[in-house]
């Protein structure tokens, strides 16, 4: 993060809301529904009162709208989401006035009322279905595609567009427009990530309120007039803060593109998988975005437990490794060869079962799934094995960030691989190979050489095993390589800095002989106990919530998309 | 249309009250001319007030006596919208803990108005003491005059007559010895229409780009200046306030017509003999009299017809000459009666404009005569609001430039048939609640009315767009087609 002041940004909300008591009944479409007086503020959390637009969603009555984000402050220009609506009337005694059937006499109002920034009252009816309302949207989508480019063949939001979907739903075929368009300057490269399409903008201001409200860095705004509006950075200012892809996704229509993404891919041909981002302890819900074994890209899932809506930009764009071309796709045995995975697995194995009491030592890695820690755990405890993991640390930021870059501290911790504190049993194996007391050492998805266990030391090793997904100076030195899966490809689950337990699925295979750690890994420990744990990936995780105390209760099942706190 | 000059004494004259001394010889806009016409005699005695127990045993205290009157005056603001001045005052919020604000609305921008000008350079000191009451009136401590860019000399001028009032403690802490503490600042806007608008002019104050707030919640009232209770009153209006409280609110009330009580400056501009700004009592004179009578506008240069007047600034809906109304109006006994008025016997005060359809506006009235080509006067007006519209919401940013450029391709030659149809189209829907503030009917209003009144000026532009694109072989303007559903 170079210049960018985090100046003011919002602590995400992870608590639950508490309950607000008092509830009124408003009608919408003709269907009551009881929703609460107030609502918390996307900011603040401050009850405020509830807007028409969220009565409408407890109603299942869909408004479109492209300024009200709900996790933003209201902004109330679009005017796509007006509705009429009325309330009860009063009499001379100022009471409300009933029908002969005993319900109130309702006064429609004279104007339209934007749902987004409209409260509501007891007894309100709600009209978005009339005549005037379906005029009203076709009016408005109408007067913003009048200067809009109209190029989705080649837009990058086409197939996600809001433009798009609502002028299917509520737009005319034909427009009328006969003069010449607005002219707006095109291709603006706003700073490093993104790319802005002045044409395309809708002026809805999503972006604005992100960056200014959101991640604190007040860096956008409009200049010009009217129609001749223009969003823009502030002068000498580049968007460049570690949350700018969110107004990417925000961005209702192509105006914003992802210098990452942009001309990549089109929408409709991905596929979606819920997962989580590993770039850092506070485990980010993403939906992963592939195509035919490829990544394209990451997106923040809503998860108001975790992340809210966003996710930081580096974050997000740390997925290129996973489509890298020197992929660990092959076993490889002491003497350079080829093998099986059984051929391995049997002879690693057998040295292990040789080895010696204190003679073998187990690096885990704090990026490893829950499940495999529990696995590697297990097996060190079989081994008698001295075990650890790397902490990796970095610099914290005020909004999501962590401090902690590793993914799964905690469950590495919880199942008794990490060391306490985490990496304070490195320099103890580093010395025990010095002394030759360690004569095994099984690595799992680390650089052992980067962090005191030098290649002199690994090369005086009896048995080096290292299981990763990427080249590196530990994998040069092995005597077998065991190719292993990155999280996209395969399921788990992790525990987040503050203890909440998330799932991942699969969206892509692994290349070539990788397999998933805890296929292997099962497969060495059935060697010595004769018991399989690992089936499923559900009941080795409802196994491990059997054995684990942190996770008691817990099944895969139960965790569901967003995850459940626990203990840590 | 003949001149129509009444004669004796039932001649309409000016009424001046707010400009009785503006244009006196001799009368200077400095504050010892302005003591020595007995200046700032109302603010002593509105300091003065003590408080007063009422028969039902409720006591109010000076301030409240004095928002008591306004109330009763039937003060109605001078800047347009013509809203209650005491009823706006009500809405504020004595209780919330938060500071008040109050902001005079010197912003004077509608096409056509030049009234509050005249007050802020021959009678700045009036507009003050007005000013210092209604804060006084409201306990605002700290207060803003904010003064459209172009009026340089204004600010600079407002600047002076602060520093003058300042010295004489008509400002400042403990005011005359009350207690009472005020602080004016001027703040020069820069350049834009939408500042006028009372919540554009809040976001501008604070610094901000001049976007109206969405009401709900942002009323002023609650939610104003720095999220805090603010007053916006028009310089006309606060100067009006002077004169309620020196008359006595009920007294006020006598002047002009029920409902429409006190004096209003009118502003007459266009095809007009003796174009200029006239006080008078409201409703008490005409629209026929503001333009021809001699004391007034003196009617239109020689040879000339009238075709249209614009009655309330270049944002209200016009009047087309001989356009005749139903209104009720009172009758000689007391009893309402429905009966057709020409539009140029329309009294002009806020309701008879109203019931006619347009409005008072500003007090801007703009007279057109038979030389007007009247697409191009539309035009012209569509031009100012495209340019104006701050651009937020959609209607009101994409409508004003499709009406401007249709407009401008009508005029260059390039009409087609359906052009006025199209127009009115357009105009349709901006208004009525689709935006956030008023710019929106500001600049749909002329074309709705401009279009449905002179349709056939339209459509004949529309058709010689199209005999000569016959002509010549040339294509009609393009029309940019979305793919079929």
């Amino acid at each position: 993060m170079s210049r960018q002041e985090m100046s003011n940004p919002i602590q995400i909300q992870t608590q639950p809301q508490p309950p607000v008591a008092e509830k009124i009944k408003v009608r919408v479409d003709g269907c009551e529904v009881e929703v609460p007086r107030t609502t918390p503020d996307p900011l603040t959390g401050k009850p405020v009162p509830t807007t028409m637009i969220k009565a409408c969603e407890a109603a299942q009555v869909d408004i479109p709208h492209y300024c009200y984000h709900p996790k933003l402050p209201v902004s109330g220009n679009c005017r796509m989401c007006l509705v009429e609506y009325g309330t009860p009337a009063m009499g001379p005694d100022r009471k409300p006035i009933l029908n002969p059937d005993g319900s109130f006499k309702i006064a429609k109002a004279p104007r339209p009322v934007i749902a987004c920034a409209t409260p509501i009252s007891p007894g309100m009816e709600i009209y978005t279905n009339t005549p005037a309302v379906k005029q009203m949207r076709e009016a408005v989508l109408e007067f913003l595609l009048i200067n809009h480019p109209l190029d989705c063949p080649i837009c990058d939001q086409a197939g996600e567009c809001k433009l798009q979907e609502y002028a299917v739903e509520y737009g005319k075929a034909k427009s009328a427009f006969a003069e010449e368009k607005v002219h707006k300057p095109k291709r603006v490269d706003l700073g490093p990530r993104i790319v802005l399409d002045d044409e395309r903008c809708i002026l809805c201001s999503r972006c604005i309120r992100f960056t200014r409200d959101i991640a604190g860095d007040d860096a956008l705004g409009f200049i010009n007039r009217g129609s001749h509006n223009t969003l823009t950075a502030y002068p000498g200012r580049t968007f460049d803060n570690n949350y700018t892809l969110n107004t990417v996704d925000i961005c209702p229509v192509g105006a914003l593109t992802s210098k990452d993404f942009r001309f990549q891919m089109r929408v409709w041909f991905l596929k979606e998988t819920k997962s989580i981002c590993t770039s850092c302890a506070t485990g980010c819900n993403i939906i992963v975005s592939s195509r035919e074994d490829r990544v394209y890209r990451y997106e923040p899932r809503e998860n108001n437990a975790v992340n809210s809506s966003w996710m930081c930009d580096s974050g997000r764009l740390n997925y290129k490794w996973i489509n890298r071309e020197d992929r660990l796709a092959q076993l490889r045995g002491p003497q350079m060869q080829a093998l099986s995975w059984e051929t391995a697995l049997k002879e690693i194995s057998a040295r292990l079962k040789s080895a010696g009491p204190g003679s073998v030592a187990m690096v885990g890695s704090a990026r490893q799934t829950n499940e495999e820690l529990y696995l590697i755990g297990k097996l060190a405890r079989q081994l008698s094995a001295i075990t650890d993991s790397v902490p990796r640390a970095g610099e914290a930021d005020k909004l999501l960030v962590s401090a902690d870059r590793n993914p799964n501290s905690n469950g590495a911790r919880l199942m008794g691989v990490a060391a306490e504190p985490m990496g304070s049993n490195l320099p103890k194996i580093a010395e025990g190979i010095r002394g030759g007391q360690i004569k095994s050492l099984l690595v799992f998805g680390e650089d052992v050489t980067k962090c005191g266990i030098g290649g002199d030391l690994l090369d005086k090793l009896e048995l080096l095993v290292a299981c990763d997904i990427l080249p590196n100076e530990t994998v040069r030195r092995a005597h077998y390589v065991l190719p292993g899966c990155a999280h996209v490809e395969k399921r788990g689950t992790f525990v987040n800095t503050r203890g909440r337990v998330q799932k991942f699925m699969k969206a892509i295979a692994a290349p070539g002989e990788a397999r998933q750690e805890q296929d292997y890994l099962d497969g060495l420990l059935f060697s010595f106990t004769g018991k399989r744990d690992y089936a499923t990936i559900e009941g080795l995780f409802n196994q491990m919530a059997a054995e684990v105390p942190a996770f008691k209760g817990l099944s895969w099942a139960a965790i569901g998309d967003t995850g459940v706190t626990i203990p840590v | 249309m003949p001149p129509r000059v009444k004669g004796g004494l039932d001649m309409p004259q000016q009424y001046r009250q707010i400009l009785k001394y503006a244009d006196e010889p001799g009368y200077t806009p400095d504050i010892e001319c302005y003591l020595r016409h007995g200046g700032y005699a109302v603010l002593r005695k509105a300091l003065a007030l003590g408080p007063k127990t009422l028969p039902d045993g409720k006591t109010l205290s000076g301030p409240e006596q004095l928002r008591d009157e306004v109330m009763k005056s039937g003060l109605r603001g001078r800047g347009g919208a013509g809203f209650s001045c005491g009823l706006k005052w009500s809405f504020v919020d004595h209780k919330s803990g938060k500071p008040v604000y109050l902001i005079c609305n010197a912003d004077e921008s509608e096409p056509g108005t030049f009234k509050d000008r005249q007050i802020i350079h021959k009678d700045p000191h009036q507009m003050l003491e007005g000013m210092i009451v209604a804060c006084y009136a409201n306990d605002v401590h700290l207060a803003y005059i904010y003064i459209r860019g172009e009026f340089m000399e204004g600010a600079q001028l407002l600047n002076k007559v602060l520093k003058e009032a300042r010295a004489k403690n008509f400002l400042g802490g403990n005011i005359l010895g009350s207690g009472y503490d005020l602080e004016i600042h001027v703040h020069r806007g820069a350049g834009a229409y939408i500042c006028g608008e009372e919540t554009g002019l809040i976001e501008s104050l604070e610094g901000k780009r001049a976007y109206p707030r969405i009401k709900p919640p942002y009323f002023p009232a609650v939610l104003g200046l720095y999220m805090c209770p603010t007053i916006v009153n028009n310089v006309e209006t606060l100067c009006a306030v002077k004169h309620v409280i020196d008359m006595g609110g009920a007294e006020y009330a006598k002047l002009g017509t029920p409902k429409n009580t006190g004096t209003r400056i009118i502003s007459i501009s266009g095809h007009i003999k003796c174009p200029g700004y006239y006080e008078i009592e409201t409703g008490k004179v005409t629209i026929g009299e503001l333009i021809f009578d001699p004391a007034f506008g003196g009617g239109l240069p020689d040879g000339r017809k009238l075709k249209a007047v614009i009655p309330g600034g270049s944002s209200s809906k016009v009047f087309k000459a001989g356009e005749k109304f139903r209104l009720k109006q009172r009758g000689a006994d007391g009893k309402d009666v429905e009966r057709e008025v020409d539009m140029l016997d329309l009294p002009y005060d806020f309701d008879s404009i109203i019931a006619a359809g347009s409005m008072s506006g500003s007090g801007a009235l703009i007279v057109l005569d038979d030389s007007t080509d009247i697409v191009a006067a539309l035009g012209n007006i569509s031009d100012f609001y495209a340019h104006e519209s701050c651009g937020q919401c959609t209607p009101c940013r994409e409508g004003s430039l499709w009406m401007a450029k249709a407009l401008h391709r009508l005029r260059t030659g390039n009409g087609r048939a359906e052009d006025a149809e199209y127009l009115a189209r357009i105009a349709d829907n901006i208004p009525g609640g689709r935006t956030i503030c008023a710019f929106g009917e500001a600049c749909a209003w002329p074309v709705q009315s401009f279009v449905a009144k002179f349709k056939d000026e339209f459509e004949a532009r529309g058709a010689a767009g199209e005999s000569a694109r016959a002509a010549s072989g040339e294509p009609a303007p393009k029309r940019e087609e979305v793919p079929a559903k």
